[in-house]
């Protein structure tokens, strides 16, 4: 049964991601990265990692790509016909960096490492492991927990900053704007 | 036939379905009821009979109304974006389908369709996801009103989503599991009221630190589902119909039928966190002296119970106020419900560590 989810999450995942890339229209594209990030979260899930699994969607699907897909459809982005020498430098680099990333994993792969976790007994199996990570992140890397939120929020105000330069008033008042400013931050 | 079915993870499967199959069709008829009760309950608070045409009092209404709907032509923008308006209702109704799955109808293991160890962050994640419903439905229907309701709308929910979570951290906090199944498990059984003879159930809600939350909880999920007073994606002055100006027939009967959806997982999930789930009051005295817990289908009772009460304080509400300004609602949702959700966090917290809780 596992086998089966596994490939079905994984193929989905590996298509998923590849129509990304591969779509014109910046929107469906978008759509496309959250269908790609449901599935990680399925493999999350055949993982045993549920707490991250959820994570994912609430995070990445549920939060930051409405706010991509919110910049997209402002933007009325059309579809890509650039043209021209950047162009054809920008694929170039894109085709070096797969092809990097290609033989970084069939190396991997060719070493044993990727084929799954050393130890089959979880962290923290008996309880869930929500209290596993907690503990664990108000302990032992507490310090890099409380750097990350310092730096969310020293975004958060440069954010606001920027937004109250551009409409020139000394308090902005909540509409669309500040909101989409202050959810810019958080992403 | 008999081999097949005595291997357990077909056995697994098999319930699962028939679980899901029961859920579903109970969601669709209870929905179209419930549809039933707002237009009778509305049509009395403003003095009048609300349907009463079809049927014995009218019963008959949403099968008729069904079937309206059912063969009205259906209308595609020229300049639509064909898929995704297509997909767009389809989203509204799946994450209230898929949060129904979690929700604990009565005690495990007859009522409850599956007991993940992430229950409620299931529910979190899945009500993230509707916000697709509205930003896609209004933006691929190429209509000025309707992109403007879905952004509206997804502003709304974004903003009253960080809320809505962090009110459920007290109850979360109390009983140390995000397991829905192992939350309304932590509030069996009955306190006593220090210096009284008298107690109440160990409900969430009659405990102090969890009042506010309740209230928090609540206010978001009237936002959460769009209904009135946050009402503004369909704003029907301003905006003609918002986000599904461009829907109609059964894809405009799916937007409906998910916001309907999105009230009942929506109030079980309030249920499950604040009113104890299935528990309440059984037949039988316990050996305490209180009334103990009853058999099984009492708990279906109780459940359906408290769900129905706080589906009429759902309809009670929206015909008797009036709808939020935009940035009315905005300023709300970030300089008073955020920081009230977040001070409970900490209250809460203090609380139960101070007596050596968890």
């Amino acid at each position: 049964m596992l086998p089966v989810l596994f490939v079905a999450f994984a193929a989905l995942l590996v298509v998923t991601s590849l129509m990304v890339v591969l779509h014109k229209n910046p929107v469906t594209s978008a759509l496309f990265l959250v269908l790609a990030f449901c599935s990680l979260a399925g493999i999350y899930l055949l993982l045993r990692a549920e707490f991250l699994g959820m994570v994912q969607i609430v995070v990445y699907a549920g939060a930051i790509m409405v706010l991509f897909l919110f910049v997209i459809m402002y933007l009325n982005l059309q579809h890509d016909v650039e043209t021209g020498l950047q162009i054809a430098v920008r694929r170039g680099i894109g085709w070096f960096v797969g092809a990097l990333m290609l033989l970084t994993g069939a190396a991997l792969l060719k070493r044993g490492w990727a084929l799954g976790p050393a130890n089959e007994v979880m962290p923290g199996a008996e309880q869930g492991n929500v209290a596993a990570i907690g503990r664990v992140l108000y302990s032992r890397y507490l310090f890099p927990f409380e750097i990350t939120s310092i730096l969310l929020l020293v975004a958060m105000v440069g954010v606001i900053m920027i937004a109250r330069g551009r409409t020139g008033h000394p308090s902005v008042r909540m509409g669309p704007a500040a909101e989409r400013g202050a959810a810019g931050g958080s992403a | 036939m008999a081999a097949l079915m005595s291997n357990p993870a077909v056995q697994v499967a098999f319930w699962a379905f028939v679980k899901v199959m029961i859920i579903l069709n109970g969601m669709l008829g209870v929905v179209s009821y419930l549809i039933y009760a707002e237009r009778k309950i509305c049509g009395h608070i403003q003095a009048r009979t609300g349907p009463n045409r079809v049927g014995p009092f009218g019963l008959l209404q949403p099968i008729a109304d069904v079937l309206k709907l059912l063969f009205k032509e259906e209308f595609i923008p020229a300049n639509a974006n064909k898929v995704i308006f297509h997909i767009a209702p389809i989203l509204a109704v799946f994450p209230a389908v898929v949060t129904f799955s979690v929700i604990p109808l009565g005690p495990p293991p007859m009522f409850v369709a599956t007991d993940i160890n992430v229950g409620l962050l299931l529910f979190l994640a899945m009500s993230s996801l509707g916000v697709y419903a509205i930003t896609l439905g209004g933006w691929a229907s190429n209509n000025k009103y309707a992109l403007l309701g879905g952004l509206r709308s997804s502003a709304q929910m974004i903003s009253y989503e960080l809320a809505m979570g962090l009110s459920t951290i007290p109850v979360l906090l109390r009983s140390g599991t995000l397991s829905l199944v192992g939350i309304v498990e932590n509030q069996a059984g009955w306190y006593a009221i220090p210096g009284t003879p008298l107690a109440l159930p160990n409900w969430g809600i009659f405990h102090w630190y969890l009042v506010v939350p309740f209230v928090i909880f609540l206010i978001t999920a009237f936002a959460e589902t769009n209904r009135a007073p946050f009402d503004l994606p369909e704003a029907e002055g301003e905006l003609v119909a918002g986000f599904h100006t461009e829907y109609s027939s059964m894809k405009w009967a799916l937007f409906f039928l998910g916001e309907y959806m999105n009230m009942i997982v929506i109030s079980s999930i309030a249920v499950t966190l604040f009113f104890g789930g299935w528990h309440g009051p059984g037949l039988m005295f316990g050996t305490n002296g209180w009334l103990s817990e009853g058999p099984p289908w009492m708990g279906l009772v109780w459940y359906l119970v408290k769900l129905s009460a706080l589906m009429f304080f759902f309809i009670w509400v929206r015909w008797t106020f009036p709808r939020l300004r935009y940035d009315q609602l905005m300023g709300f949702g970030w300089k008073v419900l955020l920081p009230a959700a977040i001070m409970n966090v900490l209250i809460a917290a203090l609380w139960i560590f101070a007596r050596g809780g968890m």
